[in-house]
C-alpha cells in the first residue's frame, strides 16, 4: 500500500494523521480557513466495506462495513485537496482536506511543521503509551513439574 | 395468508410513548449518555458492530441506548441504518500482522517471539461480584514504562508454515464475494461463510463452537493465536489512484490449529480455522474460528457428522436479525389463518365420533 512515489508516500502519511486527528484538528480550523476555497464535493458520509484475509495472509473476504466521510476542496490558486477519515465527521473532513490541499502548495514546510509534525507526535505518544500500557501484562507462563512419583 | 389490519393507531403511539418512558427509567436517576455507553461498555459496542455489520462505535452507543440494551434489537438498528448510507468503495484487505497490540496469547506455545500479552481480559478474574462497583471508583492503569516504537510480531502459525506442519494462507487473488449484494447460493465460497460467520450471532456461533468439542463433528482444535488491537484501514479511491489511510479500527483475530489431515506421514499437516470481528470480540472470534474449520469439512474429505459442519444449516440460521425477524413476525395478525386452522379442527372432531360407531 506504501508508494515508491515519493510525493506520494509523503501524501500518504499526512493523509493517515489526518484521519487519526480526531478534536486535535479543532485548533488548526482558522489557519485552515484563512484562505478562499470552494467545496468540490461537501462532506458526505459513506461507507467503506472492510475486507480481512483468510489466516491473516490469504485471500480476501468481507468483514464488514465502516462509516467514513469524505470530501473535496479546491483552493483560489486550483490545488485541490481530499480526505477520507474515518467516522462520520462532516466538520473535521471539511478541514483535513483543506490540509490536504494546503499541504501540496508552496508552504508545505510550514505546514508539515505547525500541523502535521505536532499532530504525528501526539499520535506517537499515544501508541507508545498504549504499548507501555499492554507490555505490563505480558507474561512468562512455565510449566510445573509435578511431584507425583 | 396475511390480512391488512386497520385501526389501533392511538394504541400503538402510546406504546411507544410508553416504551420511551420506560426505556428512561426513574427520572430521578441521571439518564444515560450515548459517550458514557461506548466508553463504558465497549464489548456491548463490540458486538453490535460485528453483527451489525457496521464500524461505528458513536452509532452502535447510541443504538444500545435506543434499544434500552437489547443487543440484537440494537444490531437490528444499525443493519437498518447500514442499508441507507452510499459505499464509497472496499478497503484494501486489512494487515494484521501489524495489529499494534492490546492483546495477544498462544496455548500452543508457551515462548513465543513477541511475547503473551494479556491485555485487559477476564482471564484469571475470578468471577466474584465486585461489590465496589457499586460505589463510583478511580481505576487508573498500572504503572508504565515506555519503550521503543513495538515492532509488528510475528505470526504463531508462520512457525507452524515454516516448518511445513500447516499450509500457508496464499491470496488467490480471485474476485471477493459480497453475500449482501448477490444472494448465498449453496455450495459457498470460504470467501462467502467467512462474511456470514463475520455478521451471524455469537450465541449461535459459539454452541455450534462447543458442540464440535462434544463430538458433533470433532476437529481437536487448540486457540494457536488470539490478538485483539487496532489495525490501520487503507482504500484506493478511483479518483487518487493511490491508497489512502482512513483511520484504525479495532479488531479481534483468531487463528485455530486444529486436527491434521494428509494420507501418509510426510503429507501430514495441521488445518487451520479463522475467526475475524470487529472490537474486543475475543468469544466472538473463537466461536467463527471453530464453525469456519467445521464447514472445511468437504475440502478435506471429512464425514459430516454435526450440524456446525452443515454449511447451508449454519448459514441460513446464524444470523440473527434474519432468525428475530422470521420468529417475531409469529405476533403479526394470522387471525384468518388461525380461524381456518380451527374449523379444521373442530370439523375433524365432529367427524370422529361417526367413524367410530361404523
Amino acid at each position: 500500500m506504501n508508494e515508491t512515489d515519493p510525493n506520494i508516500a509523503a501524501r500518504q502519511r499526512w493523509m493517515g494523521v489526518l484521519a487519526r486527528a480526531g478534536s486535535a484538528l479543532d485548533p488548526h480550523e482558522a489557519a485552515l480557513k484563512d484562505s478562499a476555497y470552494q467545496l468540490i464535493r461537501s462532506p458526505e458520509v459513506g461507507m467503506t466495506l472492510v475486507r480481512g484475509r483468510m489466516g491473516g495472509t490469504g485471500s480476501a473476504f468481507n468483514l464488514g462495513e465502516m462509516t467514513v466521510t469524505r470530501c473535496v476542496v479546491r483552493l483560489a490558486d486550483g490545488r485541490t485537496g481530499y480526505s477520507y477519515l474515518a467516522g462520520r465527521d462532516k466538520r473535521r473532513a471539511e478541514l483535513a482536506a483543506l490540509a490536504d490541499a494546503h499541504l501540496q502548495g508552496s508552504d508545505q514546510a510550514r505546514w508539515l511543521d505547525d500541523l502535521i509534525e505536532p499532530l504525528a507526535r501526539e499520535q506517537r505518544e499515544q501508541r507508545l503509551n498504549r504499548a507501555a500500557r499492554t507490555a505490563t501484562t505480558q507474561v512468562e507462563f512455565f510449566t510445573l513439574v509435578r511431584g507425583e512419583d | 395468508m396475511y390480512v391488512a389490519v386497520k385501526g389501533g393507531e392511538r394504541a400503538i403511539d402510546n406504546a411507544h410513548q410508553l416504551l420511551a418512558s420506560r426505556r428512561r427509567g426513574d427520572t430521578t436517576i441521571a439518564e444515560l449518555g450515548v459517550e458514557q455507553i461506548r466508553q463504558q461498555l465497549p464489548l456491548a459496542v463490540a458486538r453490535v458492530m460485528s453483527e451489525g455489520s457496521l464500524y461505528d462505535e458513536e452509532l452502535a452507543a447510541l443504538a444500545i441506548k435506543q434499544a434500552a440494551g437489547d443487543l440484537m434489537e440494537a444490531i437490528f438498528l444499525l443493519r437498518a441504518y447500514r442499508t441507507t448510507l452510499p459505499r464509497f468503495g472496499a478497503s484494501e484487505p486489512l494487515d494484521t500482522t501489524k495489529m499494534q497490540l492490546e492483546r495477544r496469547i498462544s496455548a500452543t506455545f508457551k515462548d513465543l517471539p513477541g511475547g503473551q500479552l494479556l491485555g485487559p481480559t477476564f482471564d484469571y478474574t475470578h468471577r466474584l461480584l465486585d461489590f465496589t462497583l457499586l460505589a463510583e471508583g478511580e481505576y487508573p492503569a498500572p504503572d508504565i514504562t515506555l519503550a521503543d516504537e513495538p515492532k509488528p510480531c510475528p505470526r504463531v502459525l508462520d512457525f507452524l508454515a515454516g516448518e511445513g506442519l500447516m499450509a500457508r494462507e496464499q491470496d488467490d487473488g480471485a474476485p471477493v464475494p459480497d453475500i449482501t449484494r448477490e444472494p448465498l447460493a449453496f455450495p459457498a465460497s470460504r470467501a462467502e461463510r467467512l462474511q456470514a460467520l463475520a455478521r451471524g450471532d455469537e450465541g449461535f456461533l459459539l454452541a455450534l463452537g462447543y458442540s464440535t468439542q462434544r463430538g458433533y463433528g470433532r476437529n481437536h482444535p487448540f486457540a494457536g493465536e488470539i490478538r485483539i488491537g487496532d489495525v490501520e484501514v487503507w482504500m484506493t479511491p478511483a479518483e487518487l489512484g493511490f491508497a489512502v489511510p482512513l483511520g484504525d479500527i479495532e479488531i479481534t483475530e483468531c487463528e485455530m490449529v486444529n486436527q491434521f489431515v494428509g494420507d501418509s506421514a510426510e503429507q501430514a499437516q495441521f488445518t487451520r480455522g479463522y475467526g475475524l470481528a470487529f472490537g474486543y470480540a475475543e468469544r466472538k472470534a473463537m466461536g467463527m474460528a471453530l464453525v469456519d474449520r467445521a464447514l472445511r469439512a468437504a475440502e478435506y474429505g471429512e464425514e459430516v457428522q454435526g450440524p456446525a459442519q452443515e454449511e447451508e444449516f449454519v448459514l441460513m440460521h446464524c444470523d440473527n436479525v434474519e432468525a428475530a425477524g422470521f420468529v417475531s413476525h409469529l405476533k403479526l395478525p394470522h387471525y384468518v389463518d388461525f380461524q381456518a386452522e380451527l374449523e379444521l379442527i373442530r370439523k375433524l372432531r365432529r367427524q370422529a365420533p361417526a367413524e367410530e360407531n361404523r
